[in-house]
């Protein structure tokens, strides 16, 4: 069974450990803003909302890509990026509709979650359990999936 | 079922792809008439900076992805397509039979009248070949003459500034890129281009170009200026390549006319890509973008529908996103906006930023940014999903950086309802 991440912002605190995580996980330093995940805060209402790749059946960065730099994990079936073949061209950043594929000026290549080859690290810094990783049919991914989906008229028609 | 593609680009090779999976009994050829594997022109940038060899550029492994994929792929011209007969005929004389025929030939660039083009020193910017000729005469210290800076003009200008070239570029339009930003933007665009040493002249169109001493040429401008060039690239945008359905009836305007599902005027042909003149997301109208996504979007939707599984399509979005020497800049569906539709914007001049946002009643139907690389494709997605903003957009009018938040308050259940 294919795990993903599950995120419930009513849980979520605002602590940001997942930033802190997910920055040393990638990059080797505690640096909230080279995280793959973020916490949006919504302080007229008190809320936050960790939000990063639900890793779409669609794969909108990965059909995008001219050079055939992003492709799937096959234990995970998360969509990664190889440095290898990224030339930096940025059409994955606009092509996906989530906002979650985005250019790193620092490595002159686009960065993205990789559910941390299956052990990712926000779940496991994420002292509320605002963010788990489960089993994939669990039905609050598959509301949270359908959500995204219903924002895109178009995702219907090209998800084959 | 034989499945025929003509066209090596994204457009195809995606379409050949898609049969595969959808098709899994189905002959399938892709035809390409240049002598490299399938490549991404969007690469020959970074070819151009040397990040990549040329091997950098191919859409897929070449040796492995398309043996395995079951897909031929026939390095040929095709000289003629007979929608009666269903087939084709290649440049060798052998003909090659189709159920479905697509149509991705892509475009070619266009150049306008301008005499001396078609000196020696003078090159287009489009193909691999191009770049290796741009590469040879781009040597440091020569001076190098642009013409056009639209999108392709812009994007590699980085490649040659890295080349220590001495560049000038020369835009009819009075901006830079005008076909894709607006006048703030592109504004920005050129001021950072000087501020890199390049010499920009808008509202400026060159009147000739003649052979000089040794290997140069000189170029005259309407201004007045007189330049002196080792190389001279041209980058004045690109036409669809039509001729091949010259004769056979199908329905053209500026490409191949397509419906929603990239059927052509001919059921059994479809065009994706560069040439497809298909329905955009944004006016209902049938255009061509020539956009990688589009591409893409377009091989898809068509290869779904060739092999009888796909559905009408919502039409694509227009979009693009330019890096210009180091300064990222993107536009989304109808950035120019609407009559009688509010605005947002953010401008900062001293910092290279820039945000605008154009809404339709409570929606958002366009945007452009300069100096933004997060998240950026979110702009896509509040466009496409033509969510209704509610609260959202005066929050946006007043600070229009809040796009992520604006899609994730609208589209994810934030708990504590």
């Amino acid at each position: 069974m294919q795990k993903s991440l599950h995120i419930d912002p009513g849980k979520c605190t605002g602590c940001l450990q997942c930033e802190m995580a997910c920055s040393y996980e990638h990059t080797g330093t505690f640096n909230p803003s080279r995280s793959f995940i973020k916490v949006f805060t919504f302080h007229d209402e008190g809320r936050f909302a960790p939000y990063t790749c639900t890793q779409c059946d669609e794969a909108w960065c990965m059909r995008a890509c001219p050079v055939d730099a992003i492709s799937i994990d096959a234990s995970t079936g998360a969509k990664v990026v190889s440095d290898d073949k990224c030339v930096g061209c940025k059409v994955c950043t606009i092509a996906c509709p989530f906002g979650t594929i985005n250019y790193a000026q620092t490595t002159g290549k686009v960065v993205k979650c990789d559910l941390c080859g299956g052990d990712p690290q926000c779940a496991a810094a994420c002292p509320t359990d605002a963010i788990t990783y489960i089993d994939a049919d669990w039905t609050g991914y598959d509301r949270m999936m359908a959500s995204a989906a219903k924002s895109l008229p178009s995702a219907e028609t090209t998800a084959g | 079922m034989k499945h025929l593609i003509i066209g090596a680009g994204p457009a195809g090779v995606i379409a050949a792809e898609t049969l595969r999976k959808s098709d899994p009994d189905a002959e399938i050829a892709i035809i390409g008439d240049e002598p490299e594997p399938p490549y991404s022109r969007m690469a020959i940038p970074y070819y151009l900076i040397e990040n990549v060899d040329e091997s950098g550029t191919y859409l897929r492994d070449p040796k492995a992805h398309f043996k395995a994929q079951n897909i031929e792929v026939v390095q040929q011209r095709v000289d003629k397509v007979d929608t009666g007969k269903k087939n084709v005929t290649l440049a060798d004389g052998k003909t090659r039979d189709f159920d479905k025929l697509l149509i991705a030939t892509g475009s070619h660039p266009i150049s306008p009248p301008i005499p001396g083009l078609d000196l020696p020193q003078v090159h287009s910017c489009w193909t691999l070949e191009d770049a290796r000729n741009i590469a040879r005469l781009a040597q440091s210290g020569s001076n190098v003459v642009l013409i056009g800076a639209g999108f392709i003009g812009c994007i590699i200008l980085e490649a040659l500034v890295k080349r220590g070239v001495n560049l000038t570029v020369i835009e009819t339009g009075n901006r830079m890129v005008p076909r894709m930003l607006d006048d703030k933007a592109g504004g920005l665009l050129e001021s950072w281009c000087k501020q890199q040493g390049i010499g920009v002249h808008t509202s400026c169109s060159v009147e000739s170009v003649t052979a000089a001493d040794g290997d140069q040429v000189e170029v005259a401008l309407s201004d007045g200026g007189n330049l002196s060039a080792a190389l001279v690239i041209t980058a004045t945008g690109v036409k669809a390549n039509l001729d091949l359905l010259d004769g056979t009836g199908i329905d053209t305007d500026f490409g191949v006319l397509v419906n929603k599902r990239m059927q052509s005027s001919d059921e059994n042909v479809y065009a994706a890509g560069d040439v497809a003149q298909g329905v955009d997301f944004s006016t209902g109208n049938q255009e061509v973008q020539a956009i990688q996504p589009t591409a893409t979007d377009h091989g898809r939707i068509a290869a779904l529908n060739m092999a009888g599984k796909g559905d009408e399509h919502q039409g694509t979005l227009n979009m693009n996103v330019l890096d210009t020497v180091g300064l990222v800049s993107c536009s989304f569906g109808l950035w120019m906006g609407v009559d009688g539709g509010d605005s947002a914007e953010l401008y900062n001049a001293d910092e290279y930023q820039y945000i605008n946002l154009q809404f339709d009643g409570e929606t958002l139907v366009g945007a452009s940014s300069v100096g933004k690389t997060q998240h950026i494709g979110v702009l896509r997605g509040l466009i496409e999903s033509r969510i209704e903003l509610g609260d959202w957009k005066q929050k946006l009018m007043a600070d229009p950086t809040l796009i992520m938040d604006a899609y994730i308050a609208c589209t994810q259940e934030l708990g504590y309802a």
